[in-house]
């Protein structure tokens, strides 16, 4: 009984269905579609129909869950215990006795950054260490215009770029370094140090390709990891292995069809080894490959050329040959602020794009007019850049050739001499990096006891990026720092160099002693 | 390691004055001895005594007069002593209109400075201590939505037909860059550079509006046109004067007259221009040391270190304090500088809603307990990164809330106080001081000296050898340019300013005008009707514009009134919610205030923006005997508890009532 009214029930209902299915517009269509398949293409209508099953399934599953297959579900009472025994390390690792060491021996000084500087302690040193090679910064005529644009501007701009913080100094500050270097435009940022760590990302962008010299300075390498490119790096300023590297790239990508921005980052005077570019070679190159150059003149703008244009003027390079000049105005210029010059395409896309233009307040209008005042003091007085040349050589004669100890990488046109123990030396005697760091320390500490401040090139933000892992990798190599400048007089330069060479030489001498008598 | 260092300013001041002063005792006494009468302008009214007068006449409610008149005593008491020729004048208390010169100068000092109005325009900017609740924020009715989204449809049609045309057919050298040529890759990607082609620069002359002069009070804008649809600009060679509610100059410093620029002066004079060398190397002074020591003692911790520039103190503390293996979890809308700074440093970055603390909790549990992706070791460290006050947004972060969080979860706090330094608490000293809470509590704090002090740069403080690391494995301390003599000195006297040091009174009248400025015109606002974001105290009071074309209207009707705004749009902000942007000043005073809200309430109704819904405040007041206590009750007897009516206020009861329930909770 029940199970045949159940069948009546199943019936009828299924008529129902049925009848309603029927009444629905087009029902006719699907019904004989899957009566045909049915007939003709089992197979078919089975798969399709696995099809309906899952789109249903996934319709009803619950939404998009972000935990990957590796989610460890727990208990509220796990998590709470998870949560008590988790211990963080601390905040930063304790300061290292080397660390500690560095800090206190930074020198501080008592009033004006001048040729002759006074210490916290007193002492008056002759000051080697400070990027004031035409000692600008006690010019007076020049504080004079500072004061005059303090009581017209204030100090700081309150503001970014974009939102009322460029004044009219900017403009005109721009538009002299254009001028002056020769490009069609320019944009002035708020910090050198932090120009080309921004100027790379917002023209480099995944995919792309950027060459760079393996010797580039902690800024632009700062720029290539944010920039997310390709990079490929080649051996420091050697040009064929440049072109190498740029053959391969541009083979590559006619192979692969592919065409992508591709870009040369190099330094006019690098930072860490002194010496300069081939930059016609460089030109050449670029143009038969057809990469973009960005070149950092932070080094070089103000100190290289007839009038301190540049790498560019004293290699007679066209400056529009080159796409992107990065620059400072911060060092031998006193003033404060970093540029890039190129073309107008190229400076105004950075002013919506570059991310320490855009995100960082205008530079204080003191130092914009400061800027402008200095480059047009050099740009109509080259003597003041001849007599620093003068002066370098004369402080590198003491040094370079006659040291037995240390030899100068730098291009002899750099008023910043770089000093690094020979090579033999270094071999003979098996000084690893951080050895070598620690005797150079000690060189600085004896010369400033002799009264001339010097100091030491700064590795230590390199140290995770550039670790040899195996022995023939390039390595930042220590390095004295010694900066010329056209304050003191050539006779006291000379002296200073002197000092210096001693100084090293008394801590060589000392520590060939010390390894004698420890046998090892 | 407290250094002794020999004082820079005392030797020299002492000596080119050439007067007898006592022996100085105190810092403090040596740098206000250091604002002594310089030879150079030889005034017979001293900056310290022209300090004095100027904030006798603020703080008297007539300013007409003159300064002369009112500082008689302190000349006869200062300058008697120091035996100078001109005391012997018989003091005349008889009125003497001012020299053109001097109103010529008094002119200026007020278009960088505003004197205060009344007495009554000053409040304490501090927490109530009631858990800090987020801001309601109001919506607008759909037809607004809709016609903002359509907007955007149609300019990004348009953008893309005429890219497609313009690509194929025209010359023009805008679409060069878009395209490959001589084997080169275009410069900018199509996709990239598509919104600034298309839809930014049609508003373009709405930014980057050049200036000239000091940014105080008022700002002077260079007029420029276009005739190429603001492809390049022509300057008309004429200047004009705008109220300026766009600059970041919250307590007023941006000054080129008074105890800031004397200062600063007078350290060029000394120090030149420039230190000419990174920390690390030799530039490292004994004035940077001062700053870096005052500037701890200000925010409350026992060191800082001051950068030059404060995008870069982000961007270059993030890889010093976290490495791979550390977590950083991040407000969603956090500056760009804390985003690129914590894509260098290599942990792993996530994100959690605008001060929304139970997400923030939930993400640290899952953090927590799952450990690092993958390996499930458990993370270093969790470094929570959340700023002050939010630039775009004017909301604080919830700090009570996030410390709350921290003593359970043990993470490490950062809160760039960028905005909030200055700009919040009783004594300016950023959010802690808001919230009444011990900086001890919170690991770093970060913040800009731009913007507040009037400088230039950045600072970190923290405990001492977090310090220590930081200044031996901080990059830009190592290689980058250290701050100029004349920016630090700037941030040492407008540090002295505010904490009452230097000229006592002035600093606490600056901290309690921009309290009193934030919360009058916010509320003000409100009862326009327009939809305001953020928390009350909030300096940064952004207006919702919504549609995209009203950015440029708004910014233009308030350029006719001689008012500099920010506006501001995708992608500062989602995209829908285009704004503009008040930064309220300490150098702005109430007429100023009415001026805009005059201003807000003429282009509301040209705009259409008064489309608030009272939600968020701006409600009438309470009918007489109904306090907000009883509010509920009230509600309920008079069949009012979902009822709310859109506030749209006559101008005149804003201008009239807004001062008395400006000192009120904000309804």
């Amino acid at each position: 009984m029940d199970v045949q009214d159940a069948q009546k029930i199943v019936l009828s209902g299924l008529h129902v269905a049925s009848d309603a299915f029927q009444k629905v517009p087009g029902s006719a269509v699907i019904i004989r579609y899957v009566q045909s398949s049915y007939q003709n293409d089992p197979i078919r209508s089975a798969f399709e129909l696995v099809l309906v099953i899952f789109f249903i399934r996934y319709l009803l599953s619950p939404s998009y869950s972000t935990h990957n297959k590796n989610f460890v579900k727990l208990t509220d009472d796990e998590i709470d215990e998870l949560v008590d025994e988790w211990q963080p390390e601390p905040l930063v690792p304790a300061v290292t006795a080397h660390e500690e060491n560095d800090i206190e021996r930074i020198p501080i000084i008592a009033g004006p950054a001048g040729p002759k500087s006074k210490l916290a302690n007193g002492k008056t040193v002759s000051n080697l260490a400070s990027y004031n090679f035409y000692n600008f910064n006690a010019n007076e005529q020049l504080k004079e215009r500072a004061v005059a644009t303090l009581r017209t501007y204030g100090v700081g701009p309150c503001g970014p770029p974009q939102f009322y913080g460029t004044q009219d100094v900017h403009m005109k500050t721009e538009a002299d370094i254009a001028k002056y270097i020769g490009t069609e435009k320019c944009i002035v940022y708020a910090q050198a140090f932090s120009t080309i760590s921004s100027v790379i990302p917002s023209f480099c962008k995944r995919g792309d390709i950027i060459v760079a010299d393996k010797a580039v300075n902690y800024s632009i390498r700062r720029g290539l990891e944010i920039s997310r490119s390709n990079i490929h790096w080649f051996n420091h300023n050697d040009m064929d292995d440049l072109e190498e590297t740029m053959k391969r790239i541009a083979l590559e990508q006619t192979k692969k069809k592919k065409l992508t921005r591709r870009f040369i980052v190099t330094e006019g005077l690098f930072e860490i080894i002194g010496d300069s570019v081939d930059l016609p070679r460089l030109v050449e190159l670029k143009e038969k490959y057809k990469f973009r150059v960005i070149l950092d003149e932070t080094w070089s703008f103000g100190v290289l050329g007839r009038t301190g244009r540049g790498l560019t003027e004293a290699q007679n390079v066209d400056p529009t040959q080159v796409d992107m000049i990065v620059g400072s105005l911060a060092g031998p210029l006193c003033a404060g602020g970093g540029f890039c010059a190129g073309p107008r395409d190229v400076v105004e896309h950075q002013r919506i794009s570059a991310a320490s233009y855009c995100f960082s307040a205008a530079l204080p209008a003191m130092l914009a007019i400061t800027a402008s005042e200095t480059i047009n003091l050099i740009q109509n007085n080259p003597d003041i850049l001849t007599t620093c040349r003068e002066y370098t050589l004369a402080l590198r004669a003491q040094l370079d050739p006659r040291s037995d100890w240390v030899m100068c990488t730098s291009a002899p046109e750099n008023p910043i001499l770089l000093l690094v123990i020979k090579p033999e030396i270094v071999k003979s005697r098996r000084l690893f990096p951080e050895e070598q760091e620690r005797v150079l320390q000690e060189c600085v500490e004896e010369t400033l006891s002799n009264g001339v401040l010097i100091t030491r090139l700064k590795t230590a933000p390199f140290a995770h990026t550039i670790r040899p892992k195996n022995e023939d990798a390039w390595c930042v190599q220590p390095a004295l720092k010694v900066c010329a400048t056209t304050g003191l007089s050539k006779k006291e330069l000379e002296k200073a160099g002197t000092t210096i060479r001693h100084a090293i030489t008394k801590v060589m001498q000392r520590r060939t002693s010390a390894k004698l008598s420890v046998p090892s | 390691m407290p250094r002794k260092l020999s004082n820079p300013f005392s030797a020299s001041s002492s000596e080119r004055s050439g007067e007898q002063r006592r022996p100085s005792t105190s810092k403090s006494n040596r740098l206000s001895q250091f604002f002594s009468p310089s030879q150079k302008n030889k005034e017979q009214v001293s900056a310290q005594q022209s300090l004095l007068a100027m904030q006798q006449l603020n703080s008297s409610s007539s300013p007409q007069i003159t300064a002369p008149s009112l500082s008689l005593p302190t000349i006869s008491l200062s300058t008697a002593t120091a035996g100078e020729p001109n005391s012997d004048e018989p003091p005349t208390t008889l009125f003497s209109p001012p020299s053109a010169a001097e109103t010529r100068k008094r002119r200026r000092m007020d278009a960088q400075f505003g004197p205060l109005v009344s007495q009554s325009h000053r409040y304490v900017s501090q927490d109530t201590g009631e858990p800090l609740v987020a801001p309601v924020l109001d919506e607008p009715p759909y037809y607004y939505v809709l016609t903002t989204y359509m907007s955007y449809i149609l300019l990004i049609f348009f953008g893309h037909a005429r890219d497609f045309f313009g690509k194929r057919f025209s010359s023009k050298t805008t679409y060069k860059s878009l395209k490959a040529h001589n084997g080169y890759a275009p410069l900018n990607d199509d996709f990239d550079n598509f919104y600034v082609r298309r839809l930014k620069m049609r508003l373009d002359d709405c930014f980057a509006r050049p200036t000239t002069g000091v940014p105080g009070r008022y700002i002077t804008l260079m007029d420029r046109k276009s005739t190429n649809y603001n492809q390049t600009y022509d300057f008309t060679g004429t200047y004009t004067e705008t109220l300026n509610m766009s600059s970041y100059n919250y307590l007023g410093f941006a000054q080129s007259e008074g105890p800031c620029a004397d200062a600063v002066e007078e350290t060029v004079n000394k120090y030149g221009l420039s230190c000419c060398s990174p920390r690390a190397d030799a530039g490292t002074t004994d004035l940077a040391l001062e700053v870096e020591q005052e500037v701890a003692k200000f925010v409350g911790k026992p060191a800082a270190m001051v950068f030059s520039m404060g995008f870069v103190t982000n961007s270059s503390s993030f890889p010093a304090l976290v490495s791979k293996g550390c977590l950083i979890i991040s407000d969603e809308l956090n500056h760009a500088s804390i985003r690129i700074g914590a894509r260098l440093s290599g942990a792993v970055i996530r994100s959690f809603k605008h001060n929304d603390m139970s997400e923030l909790e939930g993400k640290l549990r899952e953090a927590i307990s799952q450990g690092q992706p993958r390996t499930h070791r458990p993370w270093k460290k969790i470094l929570v990164a959340v700023e002050g006050l939010y630039s775009m947004e004017g909301t604080m972060c919830d700090l009570p809330g996030i410390l709350n969080l921290k003593d359970r979860y043990k993470f490490y706090l950062f809160i760039d106080e960028a905005h909030s330094i200055g700009a919040l608490g009783p004594n300016g000293r950023g959010v802690c001081d808001y919230f009444n809470v011990d900086p001890a509590r919170v690991d770093i704090l970060m913040g800009t000296l731009t913007k507040s002090f009037g400088a230039n740069g950045g600072y970190v403080a923290a405990e001492k050898t977090i310090i220590e690391k930081l200044k031996s494995t901080n990059a830009s301390t190592q290689l980058g340019e250290s701050a100029t003599p004349s920016v630090l000195m700037q941030i040492l006297a407008s540090l002295k300013l505010i904490t009452g040091e230097l000229v006592p009174g002035q600093g606490e009248e600056r901290l309690q005008r921009i309290a009193f400025n934030s919360r009058y015109l916010r509320l003000g606002l409100k009862r326009l009707g327009l939809i305001v974001y953020g928390h009350d105290d909030s300096p940064i009071i952004p207006v919702m514009l919504y549609n995209p074309g009203k950015m440029s209207a708004f910014s233009h009707e308030m350029l006719k009134r001689k008012i500099s705004v920010v506006v501001v749009g995708y992608p500062a902000t989602p995209l829908i919610s285009s704004r503009a942007r008040f930064c309220v000043s300490s150098a702005h005073n109430k007429d100023d205030l009415d001026r805009l809200l005059v201003a807000c309430d003429e282009v509301g109704d040209i705009l259409q923006l008064k489309f608030s819904t009272g939600i968020a405040g701006g409600l009438e007041p309470l009918p007489p005997g109904v306090t907000p206590e009883m509010e509920q009750e009230w509600r309920k007897e008079n069949g009012l508890e979902r009822v709310v009516k859109p506030p749209r206020w006559a101008l005149e009861d804003i201008i009239s009532q807004g001062v008395r329930d400006t000192k009120e909770p904000l309804r």
